[in-house]
């Protein structure tokens, strides 16, 4: 078997705010290969995004903030790499793509310029050339008349068009590996499918990892492979989207599945809120962090928490999982 | 209607008020001109008579609208003392103002953006700690009090430096320039304070945004990103204040000509106020206003420059 | 003295003050408006006495901080000079204050046309360099305590009316500002029971500031010679007087010049630690 592409161990990210230690992030693992998608799935304050951001370095270590574990890329320790080295590797083999392009996008930056920014710097590009590549990258991501769209500015352009030149930004160095952070979340819902068809045909065609990044199980339902639910900075469930979609494990997966609408539902059939609220991550007791919000809680869940246990290509962290007798 | 033709709209209404407040100022308060103009001794007829001959006698208000329409072809009247014509004693003294101006910004945005750079690559560091003390500290220093110390330390125990007087540029410009740098740098020391506190304020919140992780994850290096993504979107505070000190600069600088003896606007003025030369307090302190006022204005245009979303918003739609 | 120029670094550490942060300017303060108030009972010599054989002293047993170009004791003169700085310091802003505070509570509390008349008129106002207006004030007024406080007060009323309008502003639209409308009260009662309370806080930290301001303009006029009258001491006339013996006596413009400093950084200073105080989102910047 190849080595994974990226393989993460143990990460862990901690604020040092004011009311004490947050563990953003605590103890996830996971590994990815090449040309395969990860879902990561949790409520906003799940830690799925500071997760990411601080494999890549885009959250880093200060005196703020603590992080831990190993980050593999290609059998490169990412986390122990001199920062010009870092920054090589962040512009020319990993790609991202913000939440939402009103704020990604630099406003007083012309768009041409911030997809041949990349190509310059990694690439040794000159500027006539960078400029050439990123009109090809711009027709490339659907954007009609590409010529002239390089030489306008971000807010001339609709949300699903600025989203569209993050994406030619994120690719335009031919990087490995995509991460995608709520990619549609700030866009129009007509717009939300056409971007994630060009994230994952841009994927196909160029051999890419892809990390997709959502709150929406719908979202990571037909593009991701296997699929990462997080839950107060942990890896509460991990699992192969199919599997996950037919049966869940973890309780709060399956909340979270309960409350997708489905087209076989009858009219007026009331989605399943989760009740109560994400938990405070400064503040965990010792058990598991889902516990107040479960059906299946037992006195157990309070006092110990549970560890994400492996069987093959399934873990879940529950004492009582969802469909045992099954 | 435009935003273009509203702002100009405004700027016309705050000139005529501008103009209008100065003129009452100067004319309503104690001081007759005829008695400055004759003395003392002057009888009571002679007064009467040169008041009629000066036209005061008539109500204020003709006599602004009077001096409004000829201050709008260029005429600013003539001095009492010296029948100079204002506009040309103006004229005369601007070029030392605005040299002053150009080289105290150069000086103050010189400190103040390397400055402001340096802080924020590590706010609460050590040379962000030192730059915001002695922020802090030229803060309670007023213009005159640093122009002594400056005199003190340049010219009378290094002797490095003229203390006072000018030099015309057309008689050297070194030694020009050597005329110029203690009060520059005068004002220069004083405003840089303000435009380092608002940049580097600024530069925090812009760091903060989406798109400089986004340029950060292109692999950009740090100092690429603060020039190229961080320091334009957070330049508009600075801007504005810089505006506010030029256009408060041209003839504002009253302390720093009156110390180090510059033949300036502010100095024109200071010398018309003694001379009670009431016609050319009139014109100096309505130019000096007015530059103040245009130049807020122009610097309110430049932003459509810096901003393309600004532009967007006033010249599109 | 060096003490206190390693001031401003406490702030910047980690938003946490160290108490002498607070304790030194709040001394400094206190003591230069004890010897200002105390002036005739603390056994000084006579300011105005000169005594031309003993001009241009260094500080010496005799005369502490020595004597100025005309013989006279600079420790007096320093002392009398800060009851002029605190005088016009307290006065003009408190003047301003009351007339610009009441101008930003109507503008903030009736909006509309009266807001946009008003603003208009602070816009105007604030066209004109603050100094130039002052020079042409006293020059015309006449040179004297009353008429600089006058000015420099006529000039605090923009700033002021726009501290006051915003603060009206934000606290016009809040709940018991609304009950206390819907239960009858008059504006008046509204104006002065529920909303000045409320204003007087960020006013009295913005004071602070206008007086270390007002200070310096105080002294920028006498430096200029159209402040404070001649014989009377002003820290301003003072540092003007000095520069004529920069170099046989620069102790006569030094010394008043730091004194001037560490008073006015000590005003910003409990300016800064006030607005904090009453404004946490600012502490930040």
């Amino acid at each position: 078997m190849s080595e994974p592409l990226l393989s993460v161990h143990d990460a862990r990210v901690g604020f040092n705010t004011p009311r004490g230690l947050l563990r953003a992030v605590d103890g996830v693992s996971f590994e990815l290969n090449q040309g395969r998608t990860l879902g990561v799935v949790g409520e906003s304050g799940s830690g799925k995004s500071v997760l990411v951001r601080s494999l890549i370095g885009l959250v880093a270590a200060n005196g703020f903030t603590t992080i831990g574990g190993s980050v593999k890329f290609e059998g490169r320790d990412l986390r122990s790499l001199p920062d010009a080295q870092m920054r090589a590797v962040l512009g020319s083999e990993i790609g991202i793509v913000f939440q939402d392009p009103m704020t990604s996008l630099n406003p007083v930056m012309k768009i041409g310029t911030q997809i041949g920014e990349g190509l310059r710097r990694n690439r040794g590009l000159d500027a006539a050339a960078a400029l050439k590549r990123s009109i090809e990258l711009l027709a490339e991501v659907g954007i009609p008349e590409p010529e002239r769209r390089a030489g306008q500015y971000p807010h001339e352009l609709s949300g699903g068009m600025r989203q569209r030149v993050a994406i030619a930004i994120a690719i335009a160095c031919e990087p490995k590996l995509l991460i995608a952070d709520e990619p549609t979340t700030a866009l129009d819902v007509t717009v939300q499918r056409q971007i994630l068809d060009l994230l994952q045909r841009e994927q196909r065609q160029r051999g890419m990892a892809m990390i997709l990044i959502t709150h929406d199980l719908g979202v990571a339902a037909g593009r991701a492979d296997d699929i990462m639910v997080m839950y107060a900075g942990r890896a509460v469930e991990k699992a192969a989207t199919r599997d996950i979609f037919r049966q869940p494990r973890m309780p709060y997966t399956e909340a979270l599945l309960r409350s997708l609408p489905r087209l076989t539902d009858a009219a007026h059939t009331r989605l399943q809120a989760i009740p109560g609220r994400p938990p405070d991550a400064a503040r965990l007791g010792p058990g598991c962090a889902f516990a107040p919000r479960c059906p299946y809680r037992t006195d157990m869940c309070d006092a110990e928490r549970p560890d994400l246990t492996m069987d093959g290509r399934r873990g879940f962290a529950c004492f009582h999982p969802v469909g045992q007798g099954a | 209607m435009t935003w273009l033709s509203r702002q100009l709209l405004r700027l016309v209404a705050v000139l005529f008020a501008v103009t209008l407040l100065t003129y009452f100022i100067v004319n309503i308060l104690p001081g007759d001109v005829a008695i400055v103009i004759l003395g003392n001794l002057a009888t009571p007829e002679d007064i009467a008579g040169l008041r009629k001959d000066l036209g005061l006698d008539r109500p204020m208000l003709v006599r602004y609208f009077e001096w409004l329409g000829s201050a709008l072809s260029g005429d600013l009247g003539r001095s009492y003392r010296t029948s100079e014509p204002v506009a040309q004693a103006i004229i005369d003294r601007l070029p030392v103002s605005l040299q002053l101006m150009v080289m105290a910004q150069l000086t103050a945005v010189g400190i103040a953006i390397p400055a402001a750079l340096l802080s924020v690559r590590k706010p609460g560091g050590i040379f962000d700690r030192i730059s915001a003390a002695s922020a802090f500290g030229f803060l309670a220093v007023p213009s005159f009090m640093l122009g002594i110390v400056l005199i003190y330390v340049f010219s009378v125990r290094f002797d490095l430096l003229p203390a006072t007087g000018f030099t015309p540029m057309s008689e050297g410009l070194w030694d020009n320039l050597e005329s110029m740098i203690l009060p520059a740098l005068t004002l220069g020391l004083i405003e840089w304070t303000v435009l380092m506190r608002v940049l580097r304020s600024d530069l925090l919140t812009t760091l903060k945004e989406d798109f400089i992780l986004l340029a950060r994850a292109k692999g950009l290096p740090p100092w690429r990103v603060l020039l190229g993504h961080a320091l334009r979107p957070s330049s508009f505070t600075l801007i504005t204040v810089l505006g506010l000190n030029i256009g408060g600069l041209i003839g504002g600088a009253v302390i720093v000509e009156q110390i180090f003896a510059l033949p300036g606007v502010g100095r024109l003025l200071l010398g018309a106020i003694f001379n009670r030369d009431l016609i050319l307090v009139q014109g100096t302190v309505t130019f000096i206003a007015t530059s103040f006022v245009v130049i807020n204005f122009l610097v309110d245009m430049l932003y459509a420059v810096l901003d393309p979303r600004v532009r967007h918003v006033r010249f599109r739609s | 003295m060096s003490a206190s120029a390693a001031e401003p670094l406490a702030p910047a550490r980690r938003g946490r003050r160290i108490p002498w942060a607070i304790a030194l300017p709040l001394a400094w303060v206190t003591i230069v408006v004890f010897c200002a108030v105390t002036a005739n009972w603390i056994g000084l010599a006579d300011p105005a006495a000169q005594e031309l054989i003993l001009r241009r002293k260094p500080p010496s047993a005799e005369f502490l901080l020595g004597t100025d170009n005309l013989g006279r004791d600079m420790l007096s003169r320093i002392i009398y000079g800060a009851r002029t700085s605190l005088i016009v310091g307290l006065c003009a802003p408190a003047f301003g204050f009351l007339i610009g505070g009441a101008i930003g509570m109507c503008a903030g509390y009736y909006r509309g046309k009266v807001d946009l008349l008003l603003v208009g008129v602070i816009d105007v106002l604030l066209a004109f360099p603050a100094l130039v207006l002052a020079l042409t004030f006293t020059a015309y007024l006449g040179q004297s305590l009353f008429n600089v406080t006058l000015a420099l007060g006529i000039l605090s009323i923009p700033a002021a009316a726009r501290v006051s309008r915003a603060n009206t502003l934000a606290w016009g639209n809040r709940d018991f500002v609304l009950a206390a409308r819907t239960i009858g009260a008059s504006n008046w009662r509204i104006l002065t029971r529920e909303i000045l309370p409320n204003l007087l806080p960020p006013m009295f930290a913005f004071w602070l500031v206008a007086m270390s301001v007002v200070i310096v303009a105080e002294g920028a006029l006498s430096f200029l010679g159209l402040g404070i009258p001649a014989p009377q001491p002003s820290w301003g006339g003072m540092i003007a007087d000095g520069r004529e013996a920069l170099d046989a006596a620069p102790h006569t413009a030094l010394i008043p010049a730091g004194v001037m400093f560490l008073t006015v950084l000590s005003l910003n200073f409990l300016g800064d630690i006030v607005r904090n105080m009453v404004d946490p989102r600012r502490s930040a910047l």
